[in-house]
């Protein structure tokens, strides 16, 4: 099935254009003549290539992080293109046109009419008319002041705040993959929430029209400034496939005196098949920096895709009396790994943080928590909970968990939890000898498991997302 | 009530039945008709939960020979929920616990379930809710489990009330009771007693695993059956489960122990 998938996501544009986008695509490797050829096929100011230069520098005297607990060859960075001109993509005059087999998968997912639309590469405007919804939905952001755009964009048209935030939070030379994104990165999206807005809407990168596929080294961008709140929404439910197999984000979250940000992420990229042959390795670094006092950085996230994670969505809490949360559902089956967690560093007095984590592990799958959280002496009266809870379906799959405190003021108030359960053969019983079904019965247990973090989402991600767990883990059980 | 006239509902015929390579069950015969109620007694280790398990579906055990009619239907035919579904409900002798999952919504998903199988009305939330507290109430039960967990932290007897509810809201046409009245205090004995006899009625069968008699003074029995070695051996009235809690096991002379058992006298 999924296999059919792949190549009906990723079905090539069939008709001409094959030699512009040929001549278009950058020479395999990395070196500095490719990092000056990206920056100048995007038009950048001096600054820009300066930033990339220095990534690539960093990039340079690394080498690969080798402790996270997940297994794959090594990759080889030279036989990467890192740039390729916007793909025209292949659009279907109507719903029609669609092939029934991705719809059905649609419709088992929920997903929503207006997504379908979008990713079987139907002409939106044939649906509803997008261009209207996306020009009513500027012009209500530029009402509030509110800029949301595509980084690119913002580096031609607000440099200044680009300038000013980019590599303060995640900074150059942070991490081997912080390192390359920051030398390569081609696009992703940049949101800014001037002093005491509070976003009228969810933002969500689908809305953000006209921008091309951000390839596999995005880089996204949100100010909240003082009093300012949004809620950001990243990935949708249904599958998503690249043929780039390396994908390194990065994320960086500023939010300032009292500002909210609230991101959240439905990641489910292509997994490999069923013997574990393909699948992204998504490689992700996200931080979020509670600058300004009483702010608030909440990550929510449901990883349900990827042949590997690896993030660890974080939070800097320097601000007096700012708030850290971390709510995460790690999905694994078949032959995926993941590795993912967080950390809170708590710089300021009276910060407090909560990590709320729920692995589901299925099939052959591995799935680490590796968590972080450290108490500064400058952090009086910091407070610390954190759960993690493992669930185990079958008796191939394996789940660890790596807390790792570090506190250094005697006031602080750390708590850890943690506990591994199993879906039973006699748990399902129970539910079958009552007259439901096994795939309810799964659906059931999981969504009571995974109960507080959905909580957190937004209403529709929420639903979307307990029909997503329940048909990944479809067959695994019973 | 036994009627010579009614339905037979459920026909074992040499049932034999394995666990990880171990036979446990050795030719288990039973005949149960419409309105009857039948008590199955024995020693520890004897068979009978698996007997129990085996009729509801359980995948661990492994029939290996014998037949088990279910009215009128092959019940080997039939999938787990699809026999629960037909109306076999076995409250278990050791109610599973369910983290996280709302005692509610797991009640009302099974038997709007069941509803929509016999074509009758499903009932939204609050509706369900007015409902389930009737049966509650019945059972002397607080409302406060509707919001907890399933069986997650009740006692012993918490659980077995539990069971019955559910048999309260299912209706069942065969319901098997395993030790349902072990862990129950004296009133609570009482009170799923009276809940147990409400729900039969001539049109459907209860079989009582269990140990004593109390539980028989007050749902009182047509038949008793003795299970030993994963076969039944003898099989006679009420008064039987009395000479046993009298006499134990041993009483049951050797000439018992032959193949006649579990065809009616
Ligand atoms: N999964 C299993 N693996 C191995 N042996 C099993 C398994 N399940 C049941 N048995 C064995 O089968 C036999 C019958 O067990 P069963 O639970 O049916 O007895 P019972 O008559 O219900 O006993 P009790 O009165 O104690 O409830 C026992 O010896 C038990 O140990
Ligand atoms: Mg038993």
């Amino acid at each position: 099935m999924s296999a059919v998938l792949q190549n009906l996501v990723n079905q090539p544009y069939k008709h001409g254009f094959v030699t512009e986008i040929e001549s278009d695509i950058a020479p395999k490797g990395l070196n500095e003549e490719i990092i000056r050829l990206i920056s100048s096929k995007k038009n950048e100011p001096e600054w820009m290539l300066t930033f990339r230069l220095q990534a690539y520098e960093k990039w340079l005297s690394m080498s690969e992080p080798r402790w996270q607990n997940v297994k794959y060859p090594k990759i080889d960075f030279q036989s990467i293109s890192y740039y390729s001109a916007p793909k025209p993509k292949k659009k279907l005059a109507s719903m029609d046109e669609v092939d029934p087999e991705l719809l059905r998968t649609f419709e088992k997912l929920g997903v929503p009419m207006h997504e379908r639309a979008a990713l079987a590469g139907v002409a939106v405007d044939v649906i509803f008319d997008s261009v209207s919804v996306a020009t009513t939905y500027k012009e209500k952001l530029a009402e509030v002041g509110i800029i949301f755009c595509s980084i690119s964009e913002a580096v031609q048209t607000h440099p200044e705040l680009v300038k000013k935030y980019l590599g303060t939070v995640v900074p150059v030379g942070d991490n081997f993959y912080a390192a390359l994104n920051s030398a390569v990165f081609t696009d992703g999206s940049f949101c800014f929430i001037p002093k005491g807005v509070k976003c009228p809407m969810d933002l969500s990168t689908y809305f953000r029209i006209n921008t091309e596929e951000s390839g596999q080294f995005e880089r996204t961008l949100i100010i909240a400034e003082e009093s300012a709140s949004v809620s950001y929404l990243e990935g949708c439910t249904a599958p998503k496939f690249d043929t780039n197999q390396l994908h390194a984000a990065v994320v960086e979250l500023i939010a300032l005196d009292n500002a909210e940000i609230k991101y959240s992420t439905v990641q489910n990229w292509y997994a490999g098949d069923e013997k574990g042959i393909g699948g992204i390795y998504n490689f992700v670094t996200k931080r979020g920096l509670a600058k300004g006092a009483n702010s608030r950085i909440s990550w929510t996230q449901v990883e349900t895709g990827s042949a590997i994670t690896w993030k660890y969505p974080s939070c800097i809490l320097r601000g007096e009396n700012s708030v850290g949360e971390f709510y995460s559902v790690a999905v694994t089956n078949n032959y995926q790994q993941a590795d993912t967690g967080t950390k809170m560093i708590h710089m300021g007095r009276n910060t407090r943080s909560t990590i709320i984590s729920k692995s589901i592990s299925a099939g052959n799958s591995n799935s680490s928590y590796r968590g972080l959280v450290r108490i500064a002496p400058t952090a009086e009266n910091a407070r610390n909970y954190s759960q993690c809870d493992s669930m185990l379906i079958g008796n191939q799959c394996s789940a660890n968990t790596f807390p790792y405190i570090q506190v250094n003021n005697n006031s602080a108030k750390v708590e850890h939890e943690a506990s591994t359960s199993k879906i039973g053969e006699d748990q399902l019983f129970y539910f079958l000898q009552r007259g439901i079904d096994t795939e309810e019965a799964v659906s059931m247990i999981i969504n009571g498991f995974c109960k507080e973090v959905f909580q957190q989402l937004p209403m529709e991600f929420a639903v979307e997302a307990t029909k997503l767990l329940s048909f990944k883990l479809e067959g695994s059980v019973g | 009530m036994i009627n010579q006239n009614s339905k037979t509902l459920l026909e074992v015929r040499g049932l034999h039945a394995n666990v990880n390579g171990i036979e446990i069950l050795k030719g288990v015969d039973l005949t149960v008709k419409s309105g009857e109620i039948h008590a199955i007694m024995g020693l520890n280790g004897s068979g009978k939960s698996t007997f129990a398990k085996i009729l509801a579906g359980h995948p661990a055990y492994e029939v290996t020979a014998g037949t088990i009619i279910f009215n009128d239907q092959n019940l080997f035919d039939l999938e787990p929920e699809e026999r629960a579904r037909a109306g076999v409900f076995l409250a278990f002798q050791y109610p599973i616990e369910i983290p996280g999952v709302a005692n509610n919504q797991f009640l009302r998903l099974a038997y709007n379930t069941v509803q929509s199988q016999r074509g009758k009305e499903e009932l939204d939330p609050l509706e369900f809710d007015d409902f389930v507290r009737e049966k509650m109430k019945l059972l002397e039960m607080s409302p406060d489990f509707l919001d907890r967990s399933v069986n997650e932290g009740f006692s012993g007897g918490e659980k077995k009330r539990n069971e019955i509810l559910q048999m309260a809201l299912l209706e069942p046409k065969l319901a098997i009771l395993d030790e349902t009245d072990s862990g129950l205090d004296i009133d609570a004995l009482r009170i799923v007693a009276n809940g147990v006899n409400q729900l039969t009625n001539k049109d459907n069968a209860t079989i009582l695993v269990t140990h004593y008699q109390r539980l028989l003074d007050y749902i009182v029995p047509d038949y008793v059956h003795v299970m030993e070695s994963g076969r039944i051996i003898k099989t006679s009235g009420k008064e039987l489960a009395k000479e046993l809690e009298a006499h134990g096991y041993d009483w049951i002379n050797t000439d018992d122990r032959g193949n006649t058992a579990g065809v009616r006298p």
